[in-house]
């Protein structure tokens, strides 16, 4: 079983890519983490350039997606809202609408921020976005506030009760995975 | 209450490409129309059964009919049917109401559905046919249909209350 991590910041050492990574870390055995590190190389979305074939960048995530189980995204928060960047990548993602690769595909959205209040609006946005390309968006959130003072010098989230709080949402995460129904359903 | 006698006792079975089962709602400064393309129902002196297949939403735009579909509003992958059972039919002349259980979104909720009836007709094949309208209005909230983003002014974009609208024309069977 796979999960595919996306990080909505470029930046080399990122509280949100460090935020999946701890989430790596909390997985079942039987669940894999990748984390995409494609994200910066998503050309700006055009209409004219969306056609067979698109970009190779495009290709690789929607590829990357349809092929996970499901998707954790881990968004900082910039102006109130979602980073240009992923907005653009899940523009590109989402088309066309009706066979996109997030279409049903169960996603949990999490953030870290330096500010007091862990990106909450920007992950409200990327919920409604994400809701919008048709991805069910699991009932589960964390939000990692001042984020650095919140990680380890190993980069991993040391903040026991944040800890507990990203281990829970995972768990619901997996619980909407087609793979776990069908395991229930045995 | 009385029972319902269609005519002789038997049991009728749906004329799909005839019949329509749809939803109709406020929306913005209109009225926001679809319907089910593929429905099935059935029809006898003590049941109305009928079904619609979530996936077969009908609307004017693709983009739209997929998000229909999505899990924001029916969720077809999740609860890929729409479906009614009567629990009770009550026929006063050509006047039908339907008492039973609705179920959107794997929700079952108690409806009363109210309409018309006709009498039989014989058609050109000497089958005897006749023809249901009932309708109904519901919260969509109470089924979990809660897609709801506000407009500028802070209103909501959608009406919860929704008139489900149903034209059934059955054909008895042989």
């Amino acid at each position: 079983m796979k999960i595919l991590g996306i990080s909505g910041s470029l930046r080399r050492d990122s509280y949100n890519t460090k935020l999946l990574r701890t989430a790596g870390e909390l997985l079942p055995a039987f669940v894999e983490l990748e984390v995409w590190d494609g994200l910066k190389e998503t050309p700006p979305y055009d209409e004219d350039d969306d056609v067979q074939p698109a970009p190779p960048a495009v290709v690789a995530l929607r590829e990357a997606i349809a092929e996970a189980d499901a998707v954790l995204f881990a968004t900082p928060e910039y102006n109130s809202s979602v980073p240009g960047q992923l907005k653009n990548a899940l523009d590109w993602v989402s088309r066309p609408l009706a066979t996109n690769a997030l279409r049903n595909k169960p996603v949990l959205v999490v953030g870290a921020s330096a500010g007091a209040f862990g990106a909450v609006w920007s992950q409200a946005e990327l919920r409604k976005i994400l809701g919008a390309t048709g991805a069910r968006v699991v009932d589960a959130d964390v939000a990692v506030g001042h984020a650095p003072t919140k990680f380890d010098e190993h980069g991993t989230l040391a903040d026991e009760e944040l800890r507990d709080q990203l281990a829970e949402a995972v768990e619901t995460l997996l619980a909407e995975t087609p793979a776990r129904h069908l395991a229930l359903a045995v | 209450m009385s029972a319902l006698t269609v005519t002789s006792a038997g049991t009728w079975t749906l004329d799909p490409v005839h019949s329509a089962i749809g939803f109709e709602l406020p929306y913005l400064a209109g009225t926001f129309r679809g319907q089910f393309k593929d429905v099935d129902a059935r029809l006898t002196d003590e049941s109305l059964i009928g079904s619609a297949r979530v996936a077969s939403v009908d609307v004017k735009d693709e983009n739209l009919a997929a998000h229909l579909q999505s899990p924001e509003f029916f969720d077809a992958e999740r609860h890929p049917q729409l479906r009614f059972e009567s629990r009770e039919l009550d026929r006063d002349g050509g006047q039908l109401t339907v008492r039973g259980d609705l179920t959107i979104r794997g929700v079952t909720r108690p409806v009363e559905l109210s309409g018309t009836i006709s009498e039989p007709i014989t058609d050109g094949y000497g089958r005897e046919r006749v023809g249901v309208k009932l309708e109904t209005t519901v919260d969509r909230t109470e089924f979990g249909v809660n897609w709801n983003p506000p407009l500028p002014n802070g209103e909501p974009s959608l009406a919860n209350e929704v008139k489900l609208v149903a034209e059934l024309y059955f054909v008895k069977e042989a």
